[in-house]
């Protein structure tokens, strides 16, 4: 058994919340790189204004997009881990002293008020119980965006993979232009009506374009991407065919008589960072 | 595809030189409103009182800055989705106001309160820092409980951006 103490948990949190805020990961950043030789006029001044802007983010610290999003915290937490806290209350704190201290956007608030929670807490957090004597933090500030595109839906066996596929299609036709393209698309196949939400968004943890491991999925998220960045959208919905850097999907045991599909949709700011204690 | 450079408040022949699809950099003063802002400009409006600014050729950027930090001007700030906005426009643009700036497609009615009379710029959605860096001045002006959506009076330099949508009924959003 390992004893971990709140003020461990709060310090290396509110450190990594601070640094994840800047800027996204240079896997994306190069991406962006990378796509501004595909497009021409607007699109390419898109990507390039992106690009640049997001370098600005890791050389000052400061965020790259102004919109810092509600907070994210998947946790993976070692069954030999001791905690004599309250792990939430910790994560919040957190939260609180990142966002007031590091000036970031306080994005949340009560949907029935309208009132501002001033802090940005609550954040959101998914705890898994793991093997081992650690806690694996990954958090993703996630912005809104993007998050309002989103879709879920509860399809049924026979529409099957191809029902799915335009389901997604669908989805990114509908909004994708305000939800910052180019963008990162996570799927998430089977499960039930949360969960199938909650695979698409882990995706969004996953390395850029780290294909699947099932083959068949892997399949399917390089035809989508091929087929989603011919709808002409383009970076800023502005047309060109750079709408998508990614496409990350992943599936799960359901039921006989579904086929729940959920697809989240991340901006190119995405931003997530890992940290062990 | 042409390339301009304007002075904001923007008047009828300046709206009407643009076409989609054109640059433009941007100087001038521009105003930061963005949800809650505009359920409360609104409702002063329909009340009848003085609203806080002047409405006649106003543009408005819709933008929630992050707080600015120490030797800032203003925190990152970068557009939000004008779609939500949408709702409230066609009556702005009746009250005078001649541009907006934002990210992501309108409404059909906001395209056709548009025509002949005001613009739709769109800026790079996520390039909070390098639109910060184009503002030389910001004043919170009214709504400040409202912190991040408190109206906000820009003075700004070179803002790059992009005729999204024209007072011609053209826009270059085909699709979401």
């Amino acid at each position: 058994m390992r004893i971990i103490k709140r003020i461990e948990l709060i310090e290396a949190l509110r450190k990594t919340i601070l640094t994840a805020c800047a800027a996204p990961p240079e896997d994306v950043i190069i991406a962006l790189e990378e796509a501004v030789y595909k497009e021409q006029g607007v699109g390419a001044e898109v990507l390039r204004q992106l690009a640049e802007n997001h370098r600005l983010g890791q050389k000052t610290g400061r965020p790259c997009c102004q919109d810092t999003g509600m907070v994210l915290v998947f946790a993976d937490i070692g069954r030999d881990v001791h905690m004599d806290f309250d792990f939430y209350e910790a994560v919040n704190t957190a939260i609180r002293t990142a966002y007031i201290e590091g000036n970031l956007r306080k994005s949340v608030r009560d949907p029935i008020t309208g009132e501002n929670t001033g802090d940005n807490t609550p954040g959101i957090v998914h705890i898994r119980l793991t093997a081992g004597d650690r806690i694996v933090l990954h958090i993703l500030p996630k912005g809104f965006g993007a998050e309002n595109q989103s879709r879920t839906a509860m399809l049924v066996p026979a529409d099957g993979l191809a029902g799915v596929e335009a389901f997604v299609l669908e989805t990114l036709r509908m909004g994708v232009a305000s939800a910052c393209p180019p963008v990162l698309v996570g799927i998430g196949i089977g499960g039930d009506l949360e969960s199938c939400a909650m695979l698409a968004k882990r995706q969004f943890l996953r390395p850029l374009r780290m294909p699947s491991h099932n083959p068949v999925l892997a399949d399917m998220e390089k035809r989508l991407l091929a087929e989603i960045n011919t709808l002409g959208i383009g970076p800023g919905g502005l047309g060109g065919v750079t709408t998508a850097l990614a496409v990350h999907a992943a599936a799960a045991p359901t039921h006989i008589g579904a086929l729940p599909v959920a697809v989240n949709l991340q901006c190119h700011a995405a931003r997530h960072m890992e940290v062990i204690i | 595809m042409s390339l301009y450079t304007l002075n904001a408040p923007l008047d009828r022949e300046a709206v009407m030189l643009l076409r989609a699809g054109d640059f433009v950099r941007l100087s001038g003063v521009i105003y930061t409103l963005r949800d809650a802002g505009h359920a409360r400009l609104l409702a002063m409006l329909s009340c009848g009182e003085k609203p806080p600014i002047p409405l006649e050729g106003l543009c408005i950027y819709y933008a929630g800055p992050c707080p600015s930090a120490p030797g800032e001007v203003i925190g990152p700030c970068g557009p939000t989705s004008s779609s939500r906005m949408d709702r409230f426009t066609p009556a702005l643009i009746e009250a005078g106001m001649t541009a907006m700036i934002g990210k992501g497609k309108r409404s059909e009615q906001v395209y056709a309160a548009m025509r002949g009379r005001c613009v739709y710029f769109a800026a790079p959605g996520g390039a909070g820092i390098l639109m910060a860096s184009h503002v030389r001045n910001c004043e919170t002006v009214a709504f400040e409980d409202l912190g991040t959506e408190a109206l906000r009076r820009l003075l700004v330099e070179d803002m790059p951006l992009i005729v999204a949508a024209d007072a011609y009924g053209n826009n270059l959003y085909t699709y979401g």
